[in-house]
């Protein structure tokens, strides 16, 4: 059979596995999003208790690899009490990845000038608001690529969940190639199922992105590019000779 | 716009002394400032006027000393200060407008979120502001489009909205090119005879001329020499400020 008869045989297998890997993905990067941004908050914290827990989570979870975090928690729970795969895959890719988007929300904080802070504090806006209106905003801005880039590769780790008996894209892929004997084919297929799945989710990133940086593109005639960094002084005669002046 | 009886400073400093660590930047400075005066600070740089200026609205925290705001002793507590500084208005040397909003929402933002204006109402007045400042047709650009004269007169534009009772500027041309220098002088020129009290951290010495009721001039952590332009700039009678006048004069 060929490749491509086989893929029409077995679309409605994978597309219903993709489902699955997608709420998989979704539901863990919701909680890693969450969990990052408290493990963000306590790393940047004055108290130096919660910079130490930050700093040994991130360690630890960095330093690990994550198949062995799949199996520790897996059957680490199993012990305790009976949890679905799913919730426990779910749990150990939002660990993981949390890890990552605390350093990426870190260095997105610690991007924003301490001017802008600044400024929204002398005109009385508390830390919550200026944290709200400007240190947030601006940081996600910063990290929005970066942030792209760790859910990608959080859609491909999902795979790993696999070896928890996770009847995901991989999982069926592996079923599959121990069925008829075809692992090239197999594994080619779930390869395209994946990267169909990468390739949306960068356009999705690259279009929030776009949407996000009004700020940087230039707005009308006549106004300089936005090529230099925010707050430097722009000067071009044409700007000048069209305004009013005060 | 405030209720301060005559006589009674807006601004009051007392014995401020403030270190970083090791490092005393201020040493027992005194300074009054009256509604409606406008007074300059000049000196050498490293002499403790920017951080004389940060330390009013609490930006810098005094090592010891009281300041008192409009009467009020000020305090560090959260609500307390957010309050204090929604009555100063400050701009800073990098002008520091928030790249993400445009022109408009960088002067509502205060507005709504700290006085609790609507956004109807709070629009209204930076379009307002943003005619007094010359820059009616920019509300809806963002900053980065802006030339550095326009974004400090928007950033201007942002500390009025608030109607302070005071108005700091933390050396507003410093960053500026000498071209686009003037127009944002021209604003506070306005601004100071319009009657707003103002104190100025500048190297501008013909804005101290013309617009300043009283020059201070600091130098080594202290205040070394006060009063009108003419007095402090053409007669200056401690030794560090005809060294200070005359270096700008060799300039």
């Amino acid at each position: 059979m060929s490749f491509f008869d086989s893929f029409i045989e077995y679309a409605p297998l994978f597309l219903e596995a993709t489902l699955v890997t997608l709420r998989l993905t979704a539901v863990a990067l919701a909680i890693a999003m969450v969990l990052g941004g408290v493990i963000a908050w306590m790393a940047m914290s004055r108290f130096r208790p919660l910079r130490w827990l930050a700093t040994a989570y991130i360690g630890v979870i960095r330093g690990t690899p994550l198949i062995a975090q799949i199996f520790v928690l897996y059957f680490g729970i199993s012990e305790i009490a009976k949890m679905p795969a799913f919730w426990a895959g779910a749990l150990a890719l939002a660990a993981h990845n949390s890890a990552y988007i605390a350093e990426i929300f870190r260095s997105g904080f610690q991007a924003v000038p301490k001017g802008l802070v600044e400024a929204s504090r002398s005109l009385g806006m508390s830390r919550r608001k200026t944290l709200r209106r400007i240190q947030a905003p601006l940081a996600l801005r910063t990290t929005l690529p970066v942030l792209g880039n760790q859910f990608i590769i959080a859609v491909k780790d999902s795979s790993l969940v696999s070896f928890i008996g996770m009847t995901e894209l991989f999982q069926t892929s592996r079923n599959l190639q121990a069925q008829n004997y075809e692992p090239l084919q197999m594994y080619l297929m779930v390869s395209v199922y994946y990267l169909v799945i990468v390739l949306i989710l960068t356009f999705v990133v690259n279009r929030l992105e776009f949407s996000l940086s009004k700020h940087r593109r230039p707005v009308e005639q006549g106004a300089t590019t936005g090529s230099n960094g925010g707050g430097t002084p722009l000067t071009s005669a044409a700007n000048r000779k069209s305004e009013g002046r005060p | 716009m405030t209720s301060t009886s005559q006589g009674q400073p807006l601004v009051s400093m007392r014995d401020i002394v403030k270190t970083f660590g090791e490092n005393v930047v201020l040493d027992g400075v005194d300074l009054d400032v009256h509604t409606g005066e406008v007074v300059v600070l000049i000196g050498p740089s490293g002499a403790g006027k920017s951080t004389l200026l940060r330390c009013i609205n609490g930006l810098e925290k005094i090592t010891s000393g009281t300041i008192e705001v409009d009467g009020q002793r000020l305090s560090y507590q959260e609500a307390e200060i957010n309050r204090i500084r929604s009555r100063i208005g400050m701009v800073f040397q990098a002008f520091n407008l928030f790249p993400h909003m445009t022109v408009a929402e960088n002067i509502m933002m205060a507005q709504r979120d700290v006085l609790g204006r609507s956004a109807q109402e709070s629009r209204q007045r930076a379009e307002e502001l943003l005619d007094r400042v010359g820059l009616g047709e920019k509300a809806d650009v963002y900053p980065d489009s802006l030339s550095g004269g326009q974004q400090q007169r928007v950033a201007i534009a942002r500390a009025l909205a608030l109607d302070p009772a005071v108005m700091l500027f933390d050396e507003p041309t410093s960053a500026l090119d000498p071209e686009l220098v003037g127009e944002v002088l021209h604003v506070m020129r306005e601004l100071a005879d319009a009657g707003m009290t103002m104190i100025v951290v500048t190297h501008e010495m013909r804005f101290a001329r013309r617009a300043a009721d009283r020059v201070v001039l600091m130098a080594d952590k202290q205040i070394v020499e006060e009063g009108t332009p003419e007095e402090v700039l053409d007669n200056p009678t401690s030794e560090r400020g005809q060294a200070f006048l005359r270096q700008l004069s060799e300039e």
